[in-house]
């Protein structure tokens, strides 16, 4: 077993760390979240990330990417999420990237993915449906073949990045099982939606829109797409809520050295101390299990789910424990919007709750 | 012993419910309806209502205006109320100064106060937190400085909550800097409308305007606002701590939200298309809480009785607000892994049902019961003292 870094890798981390700390402070995703008319992220940000090939590197050179592996792309959502930077990597490079590059062919790689990866668009993938609990296996929205192409009928709901993707990439289900197939974001009716970590998505209404054959993604069984790229969603919002985490913790141990109370830092009640360390504890744990999840995402084999599975526990469980008692720690200003805390507290919950939640990979893992 | 209600509660209780029934203006049955978030001016609406009727206040002796209820039909208004959704009682004049200007105030501050208390004429916050003065209250330092009949405050207090609908604010401030922290305290009562008196809304994390800062520069108040004697504030302020706590345990706010839950688990579906409600998994999960709500209800009508017997709420209700602030989180929490992917809805209409439009913001703003009316770190702290007897460090 060997868990360092390669030298690329560490310089990775270093730059997309850097960045965050001088370039993408919380200050800049709290003033994009508090502007009602835009996106809440920044394109020009988006295109420079492209330059940076941050949206390459987890793709194969013959897909045109730099060829590097899920690793990394792990690596660089494990910093993005400690100052919580607001553009949609998750959105567009791991959900809807990874379902382009698993199910399209090298035409459909070079017109939708490329764009995407230079940074001059961005994609989403639309599986969740109004009032229905997350499986990948499981799809009311309907694809009916109509002339040349498909006509699809359904909703889907708290698409990520859904309001601003130039591409989505939808699942419906059709007489022949499963299918995705990639729509234009103009070409769909979308409202957009307001979430709890001040991010946005879209309610995206599908009812008579046709996708001309070409844009169906055949390259492999949609069903296995979908699976494998949810499961790299998961991967994903565990590494993103690694640095989320990491960001609590050390901002409340920061807090409870120079709080004061009763004339001595609060750090200095054995009650704190030990309630920091069980929030370190947990950190730990789920950068453990980040480490399995991110080398097995890219596996196949039933060790990728079990690994996954695990460590999306791991966050529901250790991670919340994090960011609920970063909050009580800090006492009242925790319950401020004007403190950055309460972001990291909100994102938490987002990132537990996207590409399964904890019962539903408790319940998978418990029937495999 | 007995669990039952007596035929006369129970005839009582069914009066309250066709009450709310019959006098619950529309809007507030509709927002009620939908689990919504009422704002102050609703909520003295609803006070002005339940005024009229002569139910705003049932713990008030009857010489102040109280119906003259027993513990238990107090306890069943209250729970009636908050299990129609109805808005819950700003308590800050009720159920926090009234009192004390019962027990401490003069004849003319009773004349002055009480009536427009009970009427909602008057509303009013509560003026303790400073931003270096929390858990460790005693250590405040907004001053008052006599001058002639006034005192002069400056100072800053925090997190008082809904003070830009208040018309006047209960404060402990420092009269004298001799002695112990604890012995320089006064209490105030202070008009909002004094020159010098500065609120600012602050947004909470449920994204609500709930509470404020509130400034005092040269703020002059009349002496006969001092309420109990000069210095004496301290014994004023653990007079109310036990009231606070008792209020926080929640028992209907934790029923109301399990209630909700249950209503989410029929709305939302599994993969299977079923309804959550269906699933073992879902009402194991549901159940657990109501199970555990049983033991805390308990508890709650135990200190109830301990009450109606004339003992003042002790350091036992400490554990009221320590297992009814968790309960409260643990319901919010569950209605948040109901909704799954909808959970993620913020102050959105329309993206999910209308009674699962508040799931969010509650869950988030109510990580504050677990820190104001005192800590659960500072309630441990009590009972481990008070209670055990442990030795402090
Ligand atoms: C939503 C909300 C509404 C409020 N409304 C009002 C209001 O209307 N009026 C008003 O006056 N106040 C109000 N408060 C303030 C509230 O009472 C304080 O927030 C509370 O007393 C804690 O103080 P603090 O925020 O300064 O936290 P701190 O006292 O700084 O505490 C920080 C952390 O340290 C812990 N801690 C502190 N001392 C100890 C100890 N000795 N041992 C172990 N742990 C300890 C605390 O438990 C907490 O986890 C409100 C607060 C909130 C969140």
């Amino acid at each position: 077993m060997d868990f360092d870094l390669s030298d690329d890798q560490k310089m990775l981390v270093k730059t997309v760390s850097d960045f965050g700390k001088k370039e993408s402070t919380v200050e800049r995703f709290r003033k994009l979240r508090d502007d009602a008319e835009g996106i809440g992220w920044d394109r020009a940000t988006w295109k420079k990330m492209g330059e940076l090939g941050w949206l390459s590197i987890p793709f194969p050179e013959e897909a045109g990417g730099l060829g590097g592996s899920f690793v990394d792309a792990a690596l660089i959502l494990e910093q993005l999420g400690k100052t919580l930077v607001p553009e949609p990597y998750l959105a567009s490079v791991v959900l809807g990237g990874h379902a382009l590059w698993l199910g399209g062919s090298a035409e459909q790689h070079e017109q939708l993915l490329q764009p995407m990866m230079e940074g001059d668009t961005t994609l989403a993938l639309a599986y969740a449906e109004p009032g229905i609990r997350f499986d990948p296996r499981c799809c009311a929205t309907t694809a009916k073949r109509e002339g040349d192409g498909w006509r699809l009928e359904g909703e889907k709901a708290f698409v990520q990045n859904g309001h601003a993707a130039d591409h989505l990439v939808i699942a419906a289900m059709s007489d022949e099982g499963m299918q995705l197939f990639v729509v234009d974001g103009a070409d769909v009716k979308r409202r957009t939606t307001k979430h709890i970590d001040g991010h946005r998505g879209a309610h995206v209404d599908l009812a008579g829109v046709v996708v001309p054959e070409s844009r169906r993604l055949v390259a492999r069984p949609a069903t296995e797409v979908l699976e494998r790229v949810l499961d790299f969603g998961a991967a994903a919002t565990v590494a993103e809520g690694l640095g989320v985490a990491f960001s609590m913790l050390w901002m409340t141990v920061e807090y409870l050295k120079t709080r004061e109370q009763f004339d001595v830092k609060i750090g200095t009640f054995q009650a704190l101390q030990h309630r920091a360390v069980e929030m370190f504890v947990e950190v730990e744990l789920l950068k453990s299990i980040n480490v399995e999840s991110m080398i097995r995402a890219s596996e196949e084999g039933p060790e990728r789910p079990a690994a996954i599975s695990a460590a999306k526990l791991q966050l529901a469980q250790g991670g919340q424990l994090v960011s609920r008692q970063a909050i009580q720690l800090h006492g009242g200003v925790g319950v401020t919007d004007e403190h950055d805390v309460g972001l990291y507290f909100k994102r938490m919950h987002a990132l537990v709750t996207l590409c399964g939640d904890e019962a539903a990979h408790v319940a998978r893992y418990a029937e495999s | 012993m007995d669990l039952s209600f007596s035929a006369e509660d129970e005839a009582f209780r069914t009066e309250v419910r066709t009450w709310i029934a019959d006098n619950m203006p529309p809007h507030l049955a509709a927002k009620a309806e939908a689990a919504g978030h009422f704002e102050m001016p609703e909520i003295m609406e609803w006070h002005r209502l339940l005024y009229s009727k002569g139910w705003v206040a049932p713990h008030w002796p009857k010489e102040f205006g109280g119906p003259g209820l027993s513990a238990t039909q107090r306890f069943i208004l209250s729970e009636e109320q908050e299990l129609a959704g109805a808005p819950p009682l700003s308590p800050f004049g009720l159920v926090m100064v009234a009192p004390l200007i019962m027990r401490f105030g003069t004849d003319e501050q009773k004349q002055r106060f009480l009536p427009k208390i009970l009427s909602g004429e008057e509303v009013w916050c509560q003026g303790y937190s400073e931003p270096g003065a929390g858990s460790d209250l005693a250590s405040l330092r907004t001053s008052a400085v006599l001058d002639g009949d006034h005192f002069v405050l400056n100072g800053q207090k925090t997190w008082t909550t809904y003070a830009q609908y208040a018309d006047w604010i209960f404060c402990l401030v420092r009269t004298s800097a001799e002695g112990k922290k604890q012995q320089g305290i006064s209490f105030l009562l202070i008009d909002m409308k004094t020159p010098g008196v500065e609120v600012k809304p602050m947004q909470t994390l449920g994204h609500t305007p709930a509470f404020c800062d509130t400034f005092f520069e040269n703020a002059r108040v009349p002496k006969e606002n001092l309420l109990g004697p000069l210095n004496g504030g301290w014994s004023l302020a653990k007079a109310l701590l036990g009231h606070e706590r008792t209020l926080v345990a929640a028992v209907g706010q934790t029923r109301r939200t399990l209630r909700l839950a249950r209503r989410i688990a029929e709305h939302q579906r599994g993969a299977d298309g079923k309804p959550l409600i269906e699933a073992p998994h879902w009402r194991e999960k549901l159940a657990r809480l109501e199970m555990r709500l049983r033991a805390h209800q308990m508890t709650n009508y135990r200190a109830l009785v301990e009450q109606q017997k004339g003992h003042h709420p002790g350091p036992e209700s400490s554990i009221l607000k320590l297992v009814g602030s968790i309960l409260v989180q643990e319901a919010d929490e569950l209605c948040m892994e109901l909704m799954g992917e909808a959970s993620l809805s913020w102050h959105d209409e329309g993206a999910v049902a209308p009674f699962e439009q508040w799931v969010g913001p509650a869950f988030c703003y109510d990580r504050a019961t677990t820190i104001y009316a005192g800590s659960n770190e500072i309630q441990k702290n009590i009972i481990a003292k008070l209670i055990l007897g442990l030795p402090s460090s």
